[in-house]
């Protein structure tokens, strides 16, 4: 085999944060045409803000946030190498991720329901401002609910090797990197709520 | 299992895999740098074919052999295929695989398997690319830039070729963090940053690019295809949308991606003059911090693509100004190299001659591109032939003759066999006249106030017209007859064995072939990258 005999620990999580910053550099995009836009339309941004449920937005909060402690101590849990306790607490995190996308479920269906989604006939006949803000909402929370779920993917298959021994006390980096990319669900969504649901 | 090979067995005959499965699903650095080499030259390949049917067109005055639908496909199509499939994926996917992890003195890059995965995505992504000329609407008619409105409303295939190009991009970070993790972490003992060799230090910079800038691309492509798919209106006016921030956010990534494009190019030059004056590279340093300089600079002045889209006076002057700061770093190098030349015991061997005229059509490309960075200037000549000029003095004259003097280089190192020196001279005195002809034509006629991306032209511009057409036979004659000396070298040329040129990178250390390990037992560097007196001691 060409593999390296012993694992480079710090070589796996370097390559992991590089991949962190693209994401975050991915979502920057998006941010940024957020700023620009809201500079430009201030009033109907506002206007628009309200009209998304700021409970809803802020139960998926607490919901994330426990997944990230629950993704956490399955790390410590694996440093133990208490393998059980490794695969509960990955279970907690990715029914944190079905419970986050079912509320995304409903909150999307609701505003679909009113006739408020890219390329409506009401988004279309509304002021502009609207139109774009509702644009880049769905896009955001829309590639932010994809990355929850290869996250939640990532999650599950990882369990699997705990439950194989391939993740164990010894040998848990693929674990940390899988956690380290949660985080950073979890760290996008806490900009997207306040920019979205809140400040507006 | 390596192990049980005997010691210093090549990489060309590894593996328990048999036939074309131990090449494609290979982790061997060396064998995914070659495939990288077979794939992306072949898509150069494609891209002259299809720039010498644009030189056809414009042979004359009025239609020649296409109208102006196909002729608008061509230029689409040509500028797809050579940046995405070839030069921004070349440099560092085949000879940044092959030469960067022995340089460093390394086994492998840092994740061989996801090294692995890069090259399919690429693949995968090529595929869907040419999948999309032939499918849906038929081929994208856009431009390679993809520009909003028209990108939004063409009837022709651009979300599927916008796909493709976006699982490129994932290729891309792929192989950028990979390298970032190698050159950090798999350096070998006394492998000290200041005996990192140039091109590695200039594939480290390539790779901080490819990393930070290709995200921004892969949302912008994004939108396009939500703005075509779903009709989300984020650059519609109508919609209240802006077309000017499709344009910011793509020249955010494309600005840096000529870059990733040039600098890996800028290393191999850097380790070849050196090496054929049989002299250390003056200002070791500086080389090496602008390519850092480059990156960094490079990534703020994306807005002089824009000086006429419209932007404040105040944004003008900035990127302007920005784009002015960024001709030092590059300067610096061309002024370090020809001080390298200065006094050396130069010998015109073909990698050298390649690497020679890189410096003289990288400095007029440079300096054009000076004259479109002058917001003033640049009013007059924007989307003109002289962009067209420029652009291909830097990317072909630049990155294409580097490309080739790499493949002179090392190549010949990898397949244990050489070219015949003689065609290898004639073909770079075609390409080179050949090249002049083309492209400083182009530029006169851009001044003259030729347009770009037209199948058709005045009558004034058309003994210019002619004279480019000629010179891009001449080039392409000079690049056949390169081809086949190197295909006809490579496979039953004379035995190229040890160190012949006398470079003192570690590359030219090891066996030749390299071994599929690379090194019997990990290296102990005790000299640096260009001390040639220094390399023959234990």
């Amino acid at each position: 085999m060409n593999q390296t005999a012993h694992k480079d620990y710090f070589g796996a999580k370097l390559g992991m944060w590089l991949f962190l910053f693209t994401e975050l550099l991915l979502f920057g995009g998006l941010f940024l045409l957020y700023a620009v836009y809201l500079k430009r339309y201030p009033h109907e941004f506002a206007t628009a803000g309200r009209q998304l449920d700021w409970t809803l937005g802020a139960a998926n909060t607490v919901i994330l946030l426990t997944s990230s402690l629950s993704v956490a101590m399955a790390v410590t849990a694996a440093q133990r190498g208490e393998t059980r306790r490794v695969m509960a607490m990955i279970g907690g995190t990715i029914l944190c991720a079905a419970g986050f996308m079912s509320i995304k479920y409903f909150e999307w269906s609701a505003k679909i329901g009113h006739g408020i989604y890219p390329g409506s006939e009401q988004l279309k006949s509304g002021p502009p401002g609207e139109s774009v803000f509702f644009s880049l909402y769905y896009i955001t929370t829309g590639i932010h609910g994809l990355h929850v779920v290869i996250g939640a993917l990532l999650l599950a298959w990882i369990a699997l090797k705990a439950r194989s021994g391939a993740v164990n006390a010894s040998d848990y980096i693929l674990l940390e990197n899988g956690a380290l990319y949660w985080h950073l669900v979890d760290l996008i969504w806490i900009f997207i709520f306040p920019l979205y649901y809140l400040v507006l | 299992m390596s192990n049980a090979q005997p010691p210093q067995a090549s990489f060309w005959n590894d593996t328990g895999r048999s036939g074309i499965a131990a090449w494609i699903f290979s982790t061997d650095h060396k064998r995914i740098g070659l495939l990288y080499l077979y794939s992306t030259f072949g898509f150069f390949l494609t891209g002259v074919l299809l720039g010498l049917l644009l030189r056809i067109e414009l042979i004359a005055p009025g239609r020649t052999i296409v109208g102006p639908q196909t002729y608008n496909a061509l230029f689409t199509v040509h500028g797809v295929v050579m940046i995405f499939l070839f030069i921004l994926p070349s440099f560092p996917g085949a000879f940044g695989n092959l030469v960067m992890p022995i340089q460093v003195g390394a086994r492998d890059v840092a994740f061989p398997r996801l090294n692995l995965l890069s090259w399919w995505l690429y693949i995968i992504g090529a595929v869907i690319v040419l999948v999309s000329l032939f499918t849906g609407g038929g081929a994208p008619d856009t431009g390679w830039t993809f520009y909003v409105p028209f990108s939004a409303r063409t009837g022709t295939n651009v979300s599927l070729a916008v796909f493709g190009v976006f699982i490129i991009g994932f290729s891309a970070i792929l192989t950028g963090l990979n390298f970032i993790t190698t050159i950090h972490r798999l350096r070998a003992p006394g492998m000290t940053w200041d005996r990192l060799p140039l091109f590695t230090w200039s594939l480290y910079a390539t790779a901080w690019v490819q990393v930070l800038a290709t995200p921004i691309l892969a949302i912008t492509l994004v939108l396009v295809m939500a703005e075509r798919l779903l009709g989300t209106g984020l650059f519609d006016p109508a919609r209240g949308g802006d077309p000017l921030m499709y344009q910011h956010l793509f020249w955010i990534y494309s600005h840096p991606a000529v870059y990733i494009m040039i600098l890996p190019a800028m290393g191999v030059i850097s380790d070849i003059i050196p090496v054929f004056s049989r002299k250390p590279i003056f200002g070791y340093k500086m080389i090496a911090f602008s390519s850092l300089a480059i990156a960094a600079a490079g990534s703020l002045v994306w807005g002089h693509h824009m000086f006429t889209s419209g932007m404040s006076d105040t944004a003008v002057l900035v990127f302007s100004f920005l784009t002015f700061i960024v001709a030092i770093p590059s300067a610096i190098k061309v002024f370090n190299w020809v001080s390298t030349l200065y006094r050396g015991s130069i010998s015109l061997e073909a990698p050298m001659l390649f690497a020679l005229s890189f410096i003289l059509l990288f400095s007029i490309g440079g300096l054009s591109g000076l004259i479109l960075g002058a917001a003033a200037t640049d009013v007059h000549v924007h989307d003109t032939h002289f962009v067209v000029g420029h652009f291909h003095y830097v990317m072909f004259g630049g990155s294409g003759f580097a490309f080739f003097a790499a493949m002179h280089y090392w190549l010949p190192k990898f397949y244990g066999r050489r070219y015949a020196e003689k065609p290898a001279l004639l073909a770079w005195a075609l390409m080179f006249t050949g090249f002049n002809l083309l492209y400083f034509t182009m530029q006169v006629l851009g001044m003259k106030g030729m347009p770009r991306r037209y199948y058709d032209y005045l009558p004034e511009f058309a003994s210019l017209n002619l004279l480019a057409t000629v010179g891009s036979w001449i080039l392409a004659a000079g690049l056949v007859i390169m081809l086949v000396n190197l295909f006809r070298g490579l496979r039953g040329g004379v035995p190229f064995e040890g160190n012949p040129w006398g470079g003192a990178t570690l590359e030219w250390s090891v066996a030749t072939p390299p071994p599929t390990e690379n090194f019997e037992e990990e290296p102990l560097v005790t000299h640096g990258p260009y001390d040639f007196e220094g390399m023959g001691k234990p």
